[in-house]
């Protein structure tokens, strides 16, 4: 028979040797997986990609809007106001009407439970490969980790596709939409920098959205992979 | 000479809970197997040879009962323990070959090393030098999906041996590839026991594996019905088959 502290001292014997996976080595098995399942993966990011390009072009046609009342002040305020934007008198600043500001959120709110709903799909399609992971000794945070970084490569590409499209689509639009004002002398940098925080909101809600699945798929038993149905 | 045991099972039982209805699969199996044995386990189907395997290989809990491996009691160590278990001391063969779909044949035999801690070189290194051994050194590139039931089982023997496991579980490793290739597998596996001085433990239907077994243990019902070394095996073994040929043909 063993004596109760055999258990103990092999604990700690253990401990020292745990199980790892570089950063290198995740950000590349992540990579791989998003590149193999190209078409899978183009499919979880088309509503980030849609609802990031809706943001952009919401926040870029304000800050043209913002552009244009610096540029020609008064003579641009009564096509704004038509457009549904909102004159902020105490700050002069021109803000986006309340419209947008629900759409943006609503579309936000739709993109998000967009993400987790394709997320879930895709860890159910691959229970399989994260049972034999786990039988392999893969930890619980190995799995998350896999999962995040997936979602972050994906956040970047999808929210930076959506925002550039986004912005694009305001530069056009406001172009043929104001063609009584000079849109050339409009400063690009304002544009960008709304790109910029639609792209960091994409990429956020990417993350965020794939927790919950990541959490799932990783707290899944390795005896998974002996059922016949996966 | 003390004969070492590298896996004691004591007294272990397990019960699922169908609906309401507790079902028992095991009723209690004893079970002590020698390090470097090559040990089968046959029995008919539904009597709990995949239940006693998981159990075994720290991938399901005992409902009652104790499994030993070197000496540790399974049951009591954390989850880092058991990863670290299934990661360095046993590898797992299974009858649906379980690859990793996405990756090459070497990607999935240098995965477990990865998990070790093992550098990158060094693991396409050994994980090449797996792969010749199993006879697919050219094939390192493939995708499982481009490799035939047979060749993707001897990926998964490589990549069973990547970390140089004490224990090999096989869980009907021939029960989905013909009869020869069958053989070709359980050629491999022999093999690799005597080379490497491996314990195997392998579930089977297949008769072919019982002649390369040192010893066999027939499972009924959830118990262990009766245990035979290779030298009995060898006068009863064309009886047993005329008695289980039937059932599975
Ligand atoms: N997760 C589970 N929940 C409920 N019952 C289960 C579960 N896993 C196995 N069983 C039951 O336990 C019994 C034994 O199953 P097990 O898979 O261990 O048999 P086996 O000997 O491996 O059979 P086979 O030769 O067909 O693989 C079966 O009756 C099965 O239905
Ligand atoms: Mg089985």
């Amino acid at each position: 028979m063993p004596m109760p502290g055999t258990a103990k001292r092999h604990k700690q014997l253990e401990i020292s040797r745990q199980i790892v996976l570089p950063w290198k080595k995740s950000a590349e098995m992540a990579y791989n997986s998003l590149r193999i399942r190209f078409f899978r993966s183009l499919i979880t990011t088309f509503s980030l990609v849609l609802a990031i390009a809706f943001l952009s072009y919401t926040l870029t046609n304000t800050a043209i809007a913002g552009e244009l009342y610096s540029l020609y002040g008064n003579l641009a305020l009564p096509l704004l106001t038509l457009d549904g934007y909102v004159f902020d008198k105490a700050e002069a600043v021109i803000k986006a009407g309340p419209k947008d500001i629900w759409l943006i959120v609503l579309s936000l709110l739709v993109c998000t439970v967009g993400i987790v709903n394709a997320q879930l799909m895709s860890v159910t399609e691959r229970f399989r490969e994260i049972g034999i992971m786990k039988c392999l000794g893969a930890l619980d945070r190995i799995i998350v980790r896999l999962f995040l970084i997936e979602a972050l490569i994906l956040g970047i590409m999808g929210a930076g596709c959506g925002g550039m499209l986004g912005m694009l689509a305001a530069w056009v639009g406001s172009i043929v939409h104001f063609d009584t004002l000079d849109c050339s002398k409009i400063h690009l940098l304002p544009l960008f920098t709304q790109v910029l925080l639609a792209w960091g909101i994409g990429i956020g809600l990417s993350v965020l959205g794939v927790l919950y699945p990541a959490i799932l798929a990783a707290k899944l038993q390795p005896v998974i992979v002996m059922k016949e149905e996966y | 000479m003390e004969i070492h045991h590298i896996i004691r099972v004591v007294g272990v039982t397990k019960s699922f809970t169908l609906g309401k209805l507790p079902v028992q699969v095991l009723r209690g199996v004893d079970l002590s197997v020698a390090t470097g044995e090559y040990l089968s386990i046959m029995g008919p189907s539904g009597s709990g040879k995949s239940t006693l395997f998981n159990i075994v290989g720290g991938l399901d809990k005992p409902t009652s009962g104790r499994v030993f491996i070197d000496e540790v009691d399974i049951s009591q160590l954390d989850a880092y323990e058991l990863a670290w278990l299934r990661n360095r001391k046993i590898g797992y063969i299974f009858q649906t070959f379980n690859l990793i779909p996405v990756m090459t044949a070497l990607e999935n035999v240098t995965l477990p090393m990865i998990f070790a801690g093992m550098n990158s070189d060094h693991a396409v290194a050994k994980g090449r030098g797996l792969l010749d051994q199993v006879g697919l050194g050219e094939r390192f590139q493939h995708k499982p999906s481009e490799l035939s039931g047979g060749q993707q089982q001897r990926v998964a023997i490589a990549r069973a041996l990547a970390n140089d496991p004490a224990i090999i579980l096989a869980d009907e490793p021939t029960g989905n590839l013909d009869s020869s290739t069958g053989e070709e597998i359980i050629a491999l596996l022999q093999k690799m026991s005597r080379e490497r001085a491996v314990t195997i433990i392998s579930a089977t239907h297949d008769f072919k594996m019982l002649s390369v077994s040192d010893r066999v243990v027939w499972i009924l019902d959830g118990r262990i019905d009766k245990i035979e070394a290779r030298e009995e095996l060898n006068i009863s073994l064309g009886t047993i088959q005329e008695r289980h040929a039937a059932p599975h043909p």
